[in-house]
């Protein structure tokens, strides 16, 4: 086990550099840069600026110098917002956006896992059909459809909630935006339950749960459920990746101020520091957060072992 | 069960199409005669997927809508521009008309057959448009799951014919790339090397999202190929001298089809779902050309007037959606032997 961890983590090092090499490649290969934008600045001006975030040196000493940077986990100024570092930004949107992903994920798991599982125990019920087809339109209404028609509904013509604001956790200003982020979630942990259940249901060691006379209660909530929903855990490791990309939409229509606007923002102004800085972040946090997803196997399997 | 000559007739030109291996068919009648001891009628592994997947009320709900969506999409803007003269990019040349009349009102306000979806800020009309944008979308996901089609037979079925040390690699390779991020980096490559022209951009987007979904495919074909691999009829073709390269694009991967064909009905909706995405935030498709997900960024902005210039495309694009998984899941129920038993 030990093992296994060490060698995970060494091969972290060098993804995390093969990902951030490739956004910096990206960013240096694109015609143009910060400042060929619209507004032209006087060239001895540019020329200072450029002295001062280190864009004259030649391109290995810049290279370098942000492969250090995020190996000390500072990834320098922002050239859009002066006099910010990355990682004021980082820490800025951070939260919004970890809140609204957590929110939402937990909601997903909570909603899906219950749908999943009563659609399970009365399989080709109304029940279970009901559900599986709510799934399906979860999974197929994009996320950028779903916001602004919840909106329309609940902020334009019932005035429940507020259509773009942020008051943080718990406030009105979250449930939309964790709704909407969340739909697609229950959606997949509904039908991955669902057919994890299903298996599980039918196997031999509930037959003996149910032979030793326990209650069908739990049978469902002390045995199947440990079993069933191993492919749900497996499923939170790419469910990371997927709710990045989802907070990124859902940001964007709720104008929240999260990592996923700020990046957006980056790219358009060509803010080198900052889009390096967040790549860089979200790679080490879903490189990590799949670790500890395959660490977790092995508690809830006691049949894994690595 | 009713049978039907047309069903047959297509059972057989797809058997036909998909260069089926006569080994596979011949394997699969042998042991059906020698387990039910009597001589079973050619009934090919396609015919029987085709015949359970007519069965499959909602495979079929989606098949219609599936078909009438691409139609329109095909025909529509031409018939529409035909019959009334509105094309998806025409702005009226009359002033009092630029602006977003709702559904089925004219310009006085009273009912109209003239836009049934209403026209969108510059007065363009919106069904045409939805129409357009759906000939873009399914284009984008077609090519795109084609490339990752490509990609993802080809590179499976090396490393499972290959095995060893370079199965092994390959592998590893995928399983990194799984756990990248990778639409971070599509968006840092579209927002940062904007194409010149619109259909370079198009292109562009067919490779973006083709080079990242096909990882799953790579994953599957190599698992067919390992477990097909071994079997007598690879044997008997390296026997008789057929190159590797032959042996697995022409004996092995067709018969790795069922699953490839699944999984790349499944690719289509995610891949239309992620070209949206891309154009929503203003990185896909770009004016004057439309498709679902840019038409539906447009609207979303005027959305507390103009409600209609959202719910058109957007429920068009879920309502394809979810005709495309539902052929997905049917075609997967249809196609996998475990479910075959029942």
């Amino acid at each position: 086990m030990l093992r296994f961890i060490i060698r995970r983590v060494i091969v972290i090092v060098p993804m995390l550099f093969i990902i951030v090499s490739l956004t910096w490649v990206l960013v240096r290969l694109a015609p143009g840069n910060f400042y060929s934008g619209e507004k032209k600045l006087a060239p001895a001006v540019e020329k200072n600026l450029r002295e001062k975030y280190g864009l004259d040196k030649p391109w290995y000493v810049q290279y370098g110098k942000v492969l250090k940077n995020i190996g000390r986990f500072d990834f320098g100024n922002s050239l859009k917002y002066e006099g910010q570092s990355v990682n004021q930004i980082l820490l800025r949107g951070l939260p919004v956006s970890a809140t609204l992903g957590i929110t939402a994920y937990l909601i997903a798991l909570l909603v899906g896992i219950i749908m999943g599982t009563l659609a399970a125990l009365k399989p080709n019920s109304w029940l279970d059909y009901a559900s599986m087809t709510l799934a399906m339109l979860g999974i197929s209404i994009p996320n950028f459809v779903l916001g602004p028609l919840l909106v329309l509904l609940f902020s334009l013509t019932l005035f429940w909630f507020p259509p773009a604001l942020w008051n943080g956790f718990p406030s009105k200003s979250l449930v939309l935006p964790a709704l909407t982020l969340s739909a697609i979630y229950i959606a997949y942990i509904a039908r991955l339950t669902r057919s994890g259940m299903l298996e599980v249901m039918g196997s031999d060691y509930i037959r003996t749960a149910r032979a030793k006379g326990l209650s069908e209660r739990q049978v469902v909530t002390r045995h199947a459920l440990r079993g069933g929903l191993l492919p749900v855990v497996s499923f939170s490791g790419p469910a990371l990746a997927f709710l990045i990309t989802g907070t990124v939409v859902v940001e964007r229509v709720f104008a929240l101020p999260g990592l996923g606007n700020y990046f957006i923002n980056a790219c358009f102004n060509r803010d080198e520091p900052l889009i390096i800085g967040i790549v860089a972040f979200i790679a080490i946090s879903v490189l990590v957060f799949n670790l500890l997803v395959d660490i977790s196997y092995a508690f809830i399997d006691p049949r894994i072992r690595y | 069960m009713e049978q039907n000559p047309q069903k047959d007739d297509r059972g057989q030109i797809d058997s036909a199409d998909l260069h089926i291996g006569p080994e596979y068919a011949v394997a699969e009648r042998d042991v059906a005669e020698l387990l039910t001891g009597r001589v079973v009628s050619g009934s090919s592994l396609w015919r029987d997927a085709w015949r359970r997947l007519l069965k499959n009320k909602l495979a079929v709900f989606g098949m219609v809508v599936v078909i009438l969506v691409v139609l329109g999409s095909l025909i529509g803007p031409t018939v529409i521009q035909r019959t009334t003269g509105y094309a998806y990019d025409a702005i009226p040349k009359d002033a009092s008309l630029l602006k977003s009349f709702p559904p089925f009102r004219g310009p006085d306000g009273r009912f109209s057959f003239a836009h049934p979806m209403g026209t969108d800020s510059a007065g363009r009309d919106i069904l045409a448009r939805v129409l357009s944008g759906g000939q873009i979308s399914l284009m984008v996901a077609l090519i795109a799951t084609l490339v990752s089609l490509i990609i993802g037979v080809s590179y499976g079925a090396i490393a499972g014919y290959a095995g060893g040390r370079l199965d092994e690699l390959m592998m590893r390779i995928v399983d990194v790339l799984y756990s990248l991020p990778y639409v971070i980096i599509v968006i840092v490559l579209l927002a940062l090397l904007p194409a010149k022209t619109p259909t370079a951009q198009l292109a562009q987007l067919f490779f973006a999202l083709g080079a990242v979904s096909w990882l799953t495919m790579a994953r599957i074909v190599r698992g067919q190929i390992m477990s097909l691999k071994n079997q007598e009829f690879v044997l008997a073709a390296r026997a008789t001298g057929v190159s590797t390269p032959k042996i697995i694009f022409r004996h092995l991967v067709p018969n790795a089809l069922g699953p490839v064909i699944v999984y790349a009905t499944l690719t289509i909706p995610t891949v239309m779902l992620s070209e949206a995405f891309l154009s929503f935030l203003g990185l896909g498709v770009r004016s004057p050309r439309v498709s679902w997900g840019s038409l539906a960024a447009e609207g979303a902005q005027n959305l507390a007037v103009y409600p209609w210039q959202l719910i058109f495309p957007g429920l068009t694009m879920a309502l394809m959606l979810f005709s495309l998984n539902f052929v997905g899941d049917g075609l997967r129920d249809a196609l996998d032997p475990q479910a075959r038993r029942d």
